[in-house]
Order: structure tokens, then C-alpha cells, then sequence
């Protein structure tokens, strides 16, 4: 494990460490990453402990499964109570939609299987007669796999529950409000699909930096380091520091076919809103698989839909969470009465959310 | 919509066995079930939930208890089977107490349609984990049950030991050090990549023993100095650690650069994505001791086969009552929680 020891040295951690803390500015800074990996890398490590205490990175909407709408929840559960196979994965199962959960839509009877990947839900379907319904959520990470299945060719008694969405449009949205925002550490994951040139907004038009990071401990300390040091030199840009995976144009075959099967549409964000343009629906001539086409879905929209906070349970701040307003400590619920068993709202049930992570990797330690 | 928390119909799930924060609250809520009898027989008793229990003697020593039902699928896994398991299971919880084993029972619970040869296989290995323990076997129970009332074989073991000096999960004090014996999840993670087809790609093989010799070893080096004993089984060194904190109300300094793993441990739980950290040990013991005996105990450890790779991990400190922080291989720190269960189900 040469390659893992180079990124976890520890004497180039505290050399970082150490130019963070000459770096970082007197007065409070808050630096957003938008991935539950960085999240996790950060907690595990024990990373903010390094920080100087008026620094803080925050994880914004960085776990696809929190920032699924409720409205979408409710849509695969009737997809499911009305007798077909709902096909997800484990912690989407999970989540409260505006009444149930489909884990709790399964004790009461409908047929919710986990699965690993559309490829999965694929294999499922070809070995029933019935209807398979995949509900398909995630970033630019997991969609291009959809995608490509797609254009693989389905089985009949297949169709999908699209709710992918988009990273960038969701950084942007961060910005709209007061914010404090002084920059941003950009997925590697996600940026290895989409490039550097979705970024390019973000100096242009807002002068706040990206640094695109990998996810070891070293390359997220990097990252900051980088934000801090464009922060004091007063010249925001995009910067790749994760070379040894994302290409500058990112992945243009994965681009052409997600663009090839799924159209940009504006998009419902749950803890957000509305993003324009910041999801993915299926394109006319794939509509054959929409399942929400093939089956009529039109659930009445009600008082509070689109709303941040909808379906939150009263006092849960993941909306807050979510748009990096506050961390999850600053949550009265959390690790008190909200836990990944007992979780009261998304941010603890996602593998990815900032509170399960936090909840798993000895939350923020006043160390 | 329904609040968390709230449950129409409580049932047992598999986590609520996984040694794990959720098992530990299921025990609590079980115990009050036991209102009228006595949870106590004047020594370490129910509402301790320790590795034994312990009667006093009138000669001043200690006889200590303890009982444990093994599971294990595959019964037969890389470095063992569940013959030695059985054995190692129950003579550990005794030798963790600072007892000498003296004899166990055994109880088998078999499915109809189990080959007879395979079961004097297992029960041949049992034999010579014992004889490697140096305890008897004195008495047992058979039962069998119809087809499909059971997916595997069962056997529980009871065993009891003789105790100088109790050692027990709350006495680590202020500055104490914390030894391990040598490399963490072996057990777990040896299992994991047999079932999950990678044993291949591994030499990794489960550390099940009993260690109760390597333990005398300590005790003798270590006298009155070594403070608190406990084996990391289910949940693994967090879950052990942390129960040590809970316990004795200290807080633990744990330097995760220290902590012995197999370079192939270590691999197969980036690989799988678990915490080697959660995952048990079958062979393994963790050891508080005040700091001026730390360095005989590291050296006799070292000396016996079974405890070579021993390591100091960390100390006790007033700070932080009851937590367990980790100094991460960067140099940054974090709380190690308790695990809500180990991952990997039927391992022991």
C-alpha cells in the first residue's frame, strides 16, 4: 500500500496544516466541499482538528440520497403500492417521503428490493414477469451508468423513477442567499465525468475559487490550503489538484451519452427548493421507460411541496445542513433524540449526509 | 407521518446480536425481566455485564462463570473452525477476568441430516483447543432437531476458573497504559473474505485461540499493576475500548498508528469499505496497566508466540470521561464511537 502511506504521511500533514493556519484570514471562514467521501475523509481523519478554529468546511448538498425529494419518495412507494417491483438502494429505502418511508411502505406490504446498481435492477427484471421499477437518484456519477443501460436496451417490463441531479447548478444555489461562502472544494468523484469547465462560473461570475479535490486526508488539506492561498492573493480560478484522475474535459464518452438519453430540466432539491436547470429527465424518444409516463403518475402537489424544509420533521434542520448554514452539532436533535436508528430527517439517514457521517466518525470533536 | 423511534411491532433484528450499542441497550432493557431473583451472588453479577460472572470463596479467591453460544457460518473458516471457537470463546472470558480456566461444558444443538464424521471432525478440534488450554471437559448436553429447524450446528459452551485477583472492565485508572496483544480483525476479517469468495487473494486466517497462558504471562509480569482486562470480540477493538471507557469512567488515548494490523487486514477493509476497527478478534486481549509495569508486561507478551506483535496503544486520562479519542495516522483526532453493531454477522 505505497500509493495510501504517500497520502497519509504524516509530516506533509502538519506541513499543511501548519500553512493553513498561516494562511486562513483572522476573522471566521467558512470553505463548502459538496461530497460525502470528502465529508467522510474529514471526519475519519480527524482533519478539522488540524484547522484553525475560525475555519470551517462545511458539506453542503453533497449526499444525493438527503437532497431527494420527498415528492419523489411518495412517487416510487405508490409505484410500489400498486403492486410493481421498486428496485433502490439501501439508504434511499430509508428515507422518510412526506408520510412513510419505503422501507415501512414494505411492512405494509409492497415489494421494495435493494439493489447495488441499475445493472442489478436490470438482471432483476429479467427474471419476472413483472413490472421492475428502478428509482434512479444520484450526481453525475451513478447517471451515466443509467444511461448507458438505457441505451443497452431494457427489458419491457422495465422502466425508471429518474431524480439524478446536477452538482454545479446545486453550488450555485448555495450563493443566492446570504451565504459566507469563500469557497468551494469540487468532488473528484463528479469531476472526473464532468471536467473543470462547469466550474468556470464560480470565479467568473461569483470570484470565489474551486479546487477540485481527491480523497485521501492529503488532498483535501491541499485543497484548503489552495482556496486560502487564492483567498489572500485575490485571484479566484478553477484549479484541478486531483490530475491523476479528472482530465480537464472530464470524461467526454459518459458526456455524450447521459447527454444522448437525458435532457437538463429545472429541478426540486429537497432541503433547497427549486434549482433551475439542475436535473436530469429522459429525453421524448426514451420516454417508453419513464415511469412516470408509463404509469400516469401525477401525484397532487400539496401546500408546503418545494418548500425547503418540506417534509421535515419539526426542529430538524437538515434544510440547514443542506446549504451549509450550520453543522450538524448545531442540530438540538442531534445525537440526542436523532440518530442513524432513529434518524428525524435525511441527513441522518444518507450514508453520505454531514449527520450520519458525523454520527459514525466521532461527530466534531472540540479536541 | 410516524415519529423515529416509534415501532408498531418491536422485533428482534440481526443487529440487536451484533455486539454493538443496539445489542447493549436490548441487554439493559432484557435485565429488568429479572425482578424477583437475585442478579448477584455476591460477586460480579448480571447488571455488570462483564466477560464472567464471580462468586466469592471463602479462601478469599474467586470463582468465576461464564457461558457463550457459538454460531459460526461457514462452521469451518480459514485458521479454524467451530470446534476451537467454542473453546477459545469461553476460556478467553475466564482468562480476561484474571482466572485459571479449570473446565468447561459443552452443549450441542444438531440438525437432522448432519454427517456424524464431520461432527467428531469439529469435536476432534474442540479436543485440542482444550488440551492447548489445559482444561477439562466435564460435562455436556446433545439435542437434534428436525430439518429445517435449524440452518447450522450450535454449540454452547459454559465454562468455569479460579480467580486471585478479579480483573474487571472498570479499572483502568488515570494514566494506565493500554496494551493489545497483537493484530486487530483478523478473526472477522478472515471469515468476510472467505464468504465473500477472496480468500484467494488473501493469506489472512482467523487468530481463534485461547490466549489464557499468554494471559498468566501478563498477570505474572504485571501483578498488581495490571488494572483491567477484555477481549475485543464482536465490535472489536472500538467496541471493547469504548465499554473500557464507559466503565471506568476514564477517558482513552488511542494512537491509531500503534495499533497492530495485517498490511492484508488493513486491505481487505479498504477494499470492503468497513472499519477494521469494528471487526473482532478471537485471539486477541486488551490490557490496562499502570505505567511503571507497561514495559515488563510489552516484554513478556512479546515473549510467548501468541502475543509477538503486542503493542502499547494508548493511555488513560481524566479528560474526556467515558470517550475513546483517536489520534488518526495524519496527526488529527477524532472520537472512536462505539459501533452500532459489527458488520459482519455470524462470526462467532
Amino acid at each position: 500500500m505505497k500509493g495510501e502511506l504517500h497520502f497519509r504521511d504524516r509530516a506533509k500533514a502538519e506541513e499543511l496544516a501548519r500553512l493553513i493556519r498561516e494562511l486562513a484570514p483572522e476573522g471566521p471562514i467558512k470553505l463548502v466541499h459538496v461530497c460525502g467521501t470528502h465529508e467522510i475523509t474529514i471526519a475519519e481523519h480527524g482533519l478539522r482538528s488540524l484547522l484553525p478554529p475560525q475555519l470551517e468546511v462545511l458539506e453542503g448538498p453533497g449526499c444525493p440520497v438527503c437532497v431527494t425529494p420527498a415528492r419523489h419518495i411518495d412517487e416510487a412507494i405508490e409505484l410500489a403500492k400498486r403492486g410493481h417491483i421498486l428496485a433502490t438502494f439501501g439508504d434511499m429505502a430509508r428515507v422518510p417521503g412526506s408520510r412513510m418511508s419505503l422501507e415501512e411502505a414494505r411492512s405494509e406490504g409492497a415489494d421494495v428490493r435493494i439493489v447495488y446498481s441499475v445493472t442489478d435492477a436490470v438482471a432483476l427484471a429479467r427474471r419476472t414477469d413483472r413490472e421492475v421499477v428502478f428509482f434512479a437518484v444520484g450526481f453525475e456519477t451513478t447517471a451515466p451508468m443509467v444511461a448507458a443501460a438505457v441505451l443497452d436496451g431494457l427489458p419491457a417490463n422495465f422502466s425508471l423513477l429518474v431524480s439524478h441531479k446536477l452538482i454545479p447548478p446545486a453550488m450555485e444555489a448555495l450563493l443566492q442567499n446570504e451565504h459566507g461562502i469563500r469557497g468551494f472544494i469540487a468532488p473528484g468523484h463528479v469531476s472526473t465525468i464532468i471536467g473543470e469547465r462547469p466550474y468556470q462560473v464560480f470565479p467568473t461570475r461569483y470570484r470565489l475559487s474551486v479546487v477540485i479535490s481527491g480523497f485521501e486526508p492529503l488532498d483535501v488539506l491541499y485543497a484548503i490550503a489552495l482556496l486560502l492561498r487564492q483567498l489572500r492573493e485575490g485571484r479566484p480560478q478553477v484549479v484541478n489538484a486531483y490530475p491523476r484522475a479528472v482530465r480537464p474535459e472530464g470524461n467526454r464518452r459518459a458526456q455524450e451519452i447521459l447527454s444522448e438519453v437525458f435532457e437538463v430540466v429545472d429541478h426540486h432539491w429537497r432541503g433547497i427548493g427549486l434549482i433551475p436547470r439542475s436535473g436530469l429527465a429522459l429525453r421524448e424518444e426514451f420516454r417508453e421507460w419513464d415511469a412516470r409516463v408509463k404509469f400516469g403518475l401525477d401525484l397532487k402537489r400539496e401546500k408546503g411541496d418545494d418548500q425547503p424544509q418540506e417534509a421535515l420533521h419539526p426542529g430538524c434542520r437538515c434544510h440547514l445542513v443542506i446549504t451549509a448554514q450550520v453543522t450538524p452539532d448545531e442540530c438540538p436533535l442531534f445525537q440526542r433524540a436523532c440518530t442513524p436508528r432513529t434518524p428525524y430527517g435525511p441527513c441522518m439517514v444518507g450514508e453520505e449526509g454531514m449527520c450520519n457521517i458525523w454520527y459514525r466518525y466521532g461527530g466534531r470533536p472540540k479536541l | 407521518m410516524s415519529m423515529p423511534g416509534q415501532k408498531h411491532d418491536e422485533r428482534i433484528t440481526l443487529l440487536h446480536g451484533a455486539g454493538g450499542e443496539l445489542q447493549g441497550e436490548l441487554l439493559a432493557r432484557l435485565l429488568r425481566s429479572f425482578q424477583g431473583s437475585r442478579r448477584s451472588a455476591g460477586g460480579l453479577g448480571l447488571d455488570e455485564l462483564d466477560d464472567s460472572g464471580s462468586i466469592p470463596l471463602p479462601d478469599g479467591k474467586h470463582l468465576v462463570f461464564t457461558t457463550d453460544s457459538h454460531v459460526v457460518q461457514p462452521l469451518t473458516f480459514p485458521g479454524g473452525d467451530i470446534g476451537q471457537l467454542a473453546v477459545a470463546g469461553t476460556v478467553n472470558d475466564l482468562a480476561v477476568m484474571g482466572a485459571q480456566p479449570i473446565a468447561l461444558s459443552c452443549g450441542l444443538v444438531i440438525p437432522e441430516g448432519f454427517p456424524i464424521g464431520e461432527l467428531e471432525r469439529l469435536l476432534r478440534s474442540m479436543d485440542r483447543a482444550l488440551e492447548e488450554a489445559g482444561v477439562a471437559l466435564i460435562t455436556g448436553d446433545t439435542k437434534v432437531l428436525a430439518h429445517g429447524e435449524l440452518d447450522g450446528l450450535i454449540i454452547n459452551t459454559a465454562g468455569v476458573g479460579l480467580a486471585e485477583r478479579l480483573i474487571t472492565d472498570s479499572g483502568l485508572r488515570a494514566g494506565d497504559k493500554l496494551i493489545v496483544t497483537g493484530t486487530v480483525g483478523d478473526h472477522g476479517l478472515a471469515l468476510l473474505a472467505h464468504r465473500e469468495g477472496l480468500e484467494f487473494e488473501t493469506e489472512l486466517e482467523s487468530d481463534v485461540a485461547p490466549i489464557n497462558h499468554l494471559i498468566m504471562r501478563a498477570l505474572e509480569a504485571g501483578g498488581e499493576g495490571i488494572t483491567a482486562m477484555k477481549d475485543p470480540t464482536r465490535g472489536g477493538l472500538a467496541a471493547c475500548l469504548n465499554e473500557l471507557a464507559r466503565k471506568s469512567g476514564m477517558g482513552l488515548l488511542i494512537w491509531e498508528e500503534r495499533i497492530p494490523m495485517k498490511p492484508e487486514a488493513r486491505g481487505l477493509a479498504e477494499l470492503l469499505g468497513i472499519n477494521p476497527l469494528e471487526i473482532a478478534s478471537e485471539g486477541k486481549a486488551v490490557i490496562g496497566v499502570a505505567p511503571e509495569r507497561a514495559e515488563a508486561v510489552l516484554e513478556a507478551l512479546r515473549a510467548h508466540p501468541q502475543g509477538r506483535e503486542a503493542a502499547l496503544i494508548g493511555e488513560a486520562t481524566r479528560e474526556f470521561p467515558g470517550k475513546v479519542i483517536l489520534v488518526t495516522e495524519v496527526g488529527g483526532k477524532r472520537f472512536l464511537e462505539p459501533p452500532l453493531g459489527d458488520p459482519v454477522p455470524r462470526i462467532c
